[in-house]
């Protein structure tokens, strides 16, 4: 397999190098190379005029359902995804089935990722089973792949339990991801609110996102450890994140583009494709996401990829499954916060490349010479319909079917390896 | 009935969709059923060789009766499937259980579910009409047309009346669906309860939130109760009802503050002693039992309304 390429006429952005130039970038045996070092001979060009060259993405929350409900997505499935929508590496959550709380699974993991079109990074539980008793054996996670750990899609009830993921996981310096939602205030089914009282849907109060994200924050400030929080949705938990980071907490946070793309008001008319946790908030809530992703309150933009069949949601809402594809859809959507000014180029390959790494802790989101060859190549302009047959996942479970989007991945390069392409039918 | 009136709805799914237009169409129009309910033979042909299949996946013995009365009047053949208690047990979907109703070439289907948004989602899986005989909090909107037609009869007007609405807003969707209707035919519906039974926002639909029970009464052309429960899926709302009648239920101290000749009106049952006292549940200005009378006749108009537009 050719890792050989020299791609020329791209806008380059490189936020860590501090580059943005037009010009050309040579990858040299799934490395690149030096700036000005001479094209070997025979290698082939990819012409990307027009298009932005940039450290390959990571999507940082993804669900890929295998083990245990390979019907909505695999490893292979969900990887093709995550390269059709521009992502180099996906990192995905420990509820699977059986959970992935022990080395075998995410052995098991691990090898299936071996012939995926992504990396995969591995996310472990933080107690056996997701059920919130018994801490896993976060060394021996650690020694086995994981990345970080987490209970998603339930959140730690137990503080004290939290208080200690947080203090052991530090000596493994992994990353602790919480799924940040008060059980108790949160058994709703969609955002609380002006539109669930119109419809008659139990809501969720932004309150359990709040209170939740606090919890984690003040644990993290009194022990002195770092915590990262997932799928922020809410003005209330941003402020909360944005004062403790002027503290100098250590909290990160992440944010999924349908909660800076929809409102609760895409709820009206049932779609179940609109359900999810923590669920699609106010007009108010999504323009606070959108201010915490420009002022750096939010590091990083995941999907939260969270694939379900029709059996899950083509039933009525209040027992539809929660949660959305996302990976196919994520840079167009993202791409429209910079049309917006919300912004600029470097910021969004931050959220999307560079701080997804950075939080996870692996080397990548960058194009330093000599670094391996992960791409991604984006056309900001290209306009398309997002159809029912153009999704690559298993599953179809998403509200922006039948989209028109603006800007897509046109190109995704692995290790020098082109795994998804949209530019010419002569490359792979 | 040879120039029916226009009707442009397929389905009745809420008032929501319903015009003002609309709702004067149905209630003239059941206006001119009611009288058969008092003819010696009850029944008109008008709908003879129809199918309408009652699918009730809650329990209601009301609702169902006053429309399965509605369709034998008029002359509809009617079956009454209770899915709450065989497929949904069996591990049968929704869409499973409309395509197989659905395959019998069924009419009309009027649909009760405890999920709001199951009568629309119903629709997409049926050739039927579908009439929504309640949905979760969300609609109900035969109820609150036969409240529409009982007010209309008592007080000749549907339009610059106070309505005030008591109890349970959140989880009721007889309060939802009157607020919709009522404000609609241009009058005013002010709504009262314990906090923990008001929803965030009632405001936005058009609804004006009183401060107390007597502001809320005061000067009211109907006063309309709404059943209580003490709790919902371990949500603590009320502390007891004892509480609950002393604070919020509607006495005959509290009815004298409305105007005179105010109406009294509950969806029903009544829990009597709680919501409404039982010398008012029962006094001269409850109409609690034309409301039942009155949802035969409204129901007759949306069976004949849905499938003169078929
Ligand atoms: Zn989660």
């Amino acid at each position: 397999m050719n890792t050989t390429w020299h791609f020329i006429n791209g806008r380059i952005i490189d936020p860590l190098n501090k580059v943005d130039r037009t010009g050309n970038l040579l990858v040299i045996d799934g490395r690149i190379a030096v700036p000005d070092h001479p094209v070997p001979a025979g290698t082939p060009e990819i012409n990307v005029s027009g298009c932005w060259i940039v450290p390959g993405l990571t999507d940082m929350h993804v669900h890929l359902r295998e083990p245990g409900e390979e019907y909505k997505e695999d490893i292979l499935s969900g990887c093709l995804a995550a390269v059709s929508g521009g992502f180099t590496g996906v990192a995905c959550m420990p509820n699977t089935r059986p959970v992935n709380d022990c080395a075998a699974v995410t052995a098991m993991i691990t090898a299936r990722a071996a012939g995926a079109a992504a990396r995969v990074y591995p996310v472990g539980a933080i107690s056996l089973k997701c059920e919130g008793r018994q801490l896993t054996e976060f060394g021996e996670l650690r020694a086995a792949g994981v990345v970080a750990v987490s209970d998603d899609g339930q959140p730690v009830v137990d503080s004290q339990l939290m208080r200690r993921a947080l203090e052991y996981a530090s000596d493994f310096n992994l990353p602790v991801i919480s799924h940040s939602e008060d059980p108790a205030l949160s058994t709703g089914l969609m955002n609380e609110g002006p539109v669930s009282t119109r419809l008659g849907l139990k809501g969720i109060p932004a309150a359990a996102e709040a209170v939740m994200v606090y919890r984690e924050i003040a644990l993290a400030e009194f022990t002195g450890t770092r915590v990262h929080i997932a799928h922020v949705s809410t003005a209330m938990a941003a402020d909360l994140i944005r004062a403790a980071k002027i503290r100098g907490v250590r909290v990160t946070a992440e944010t999924a583009p349908h909660y800076f793309t929809l409102t609760d008001d895409a709820v009206t008319g049932f779609d179940t494709n609109t359900k999810m946790n923590p669920p699609l908030r106010t007009e108010q809530d999504r323009q606070a996401i959108q201010e915490a992703l420009a002022d750096g309150t939010i590091d990083a933009i995941a999907t939260d990829h969270a694939p379900h069949s029709i059996l899950e949601k083509e039933v009525e809402f209040d027992q539809a499954a929660n949660g959305i594809i996302g990976l196919e859809t994520a840079v167009s959507l993202s791409l429209a916060l910079v049309r917006d000014k919300v912004v600029d180029e470097r910021r969004l390959i931050e959220l999307l490349a560079v701080n997804p790494a950075a939080i996870l802790g692996f080397d990548a989101g960058h194009l330093s010479a000599g670094a391996v060859a992960d791409i991604t190549v984006i056309d900001p302009q290209q306009q398309f319909i997002y159809t029912a047959d153009q999704i690559i996942s298993k599953s179809r479970n998403t509200p922006f079917l039948d989209w028109s989007l603006q800007g897509r991945a046109m190109l995704t390069m692995v290790g020098g390896s082109i795994r998804y392409n949209r530019i010419s039918a002569a490359l792979p | 009935m040879a120039t029916g009136p226009t009707f442009a709805h397929r389905h009745i799914l809420g008032m929501e969709q319903l015009s003002q237009e609309d709702i004067n169409t149905i209630l003239s129009t059941a206006d001119s059923f009611k009288e058969i309910s008092v003819r010696p033979i009850k029944k008109v042909p008008t709908l003879r060789g129809l199918t309408v299949i009652n699918l009730f996946f809650e329990p209601s013995t009301r609702t169902r009766l006053s429309f399965e009365v509605a369709a034998k009047r008029m002359s509809a053949d009617t079956f009454n499937i209770n899915a709450s208690t065989s497929s949904t047990v069996k591990g049968e979907t929704l869409p499973d259980t409309a395509r197989n109703i659905s395959a019998m070439y069924p009419d009309i289907i009027v649909i009760r579910h405890s999920c709001a948004g199951t009568p629309l989602l119903l629709t997409r899986y049926v050739r039927a009409a579908v009439i929504n005989a309640g949905d979760g909090a969300h609609e109900h909107p035969s109820q609150a047309l036969l409240d529409l037609m009982t007010v209309n009869e008592h007080r000749g007007t549907l339009s610059g009346l106070k309505i005030a609405i008591i109890g349970d807003i959140t989880h009721s969707r007889v309060a939802r669906s009157n607020i919709i209707g009522f404000t609609r035919m241009g009058s005013e519906v002010c709504v009262y309860g314990p906090a923990t039974l008001i929803p965030k926002g009632i405001e936005q639909m058009g609804a004006t939130l009183s401060p107390s029970l007597e502001e809320a009464v005061r000067d009211a052309d109907v006063v309309m109760a709404l059943r209580i429960q003490r709790e919902r899926q371990n949500d603590p709302l009320l502390p007891s009802l004892r509480e609950y009648a002393r604070e919020f239920g509607i006495s005959r101290s509290i009815l004298s503050l409305a105007r005179p000749d105010a109406l009294v009106m509950h969806p029903g049952p009544v829990n009597r002693g709680v919501e409404l006292n039982p010398d008012v549940a029962d006094g001269p200005r409850s109409v609690i039992l034309d409301q039942v009378t009155n949802g035969v006749a409204v129901r007759m108009a949306l069976l004949y309304l849905v499938m003169g537009n078929s």
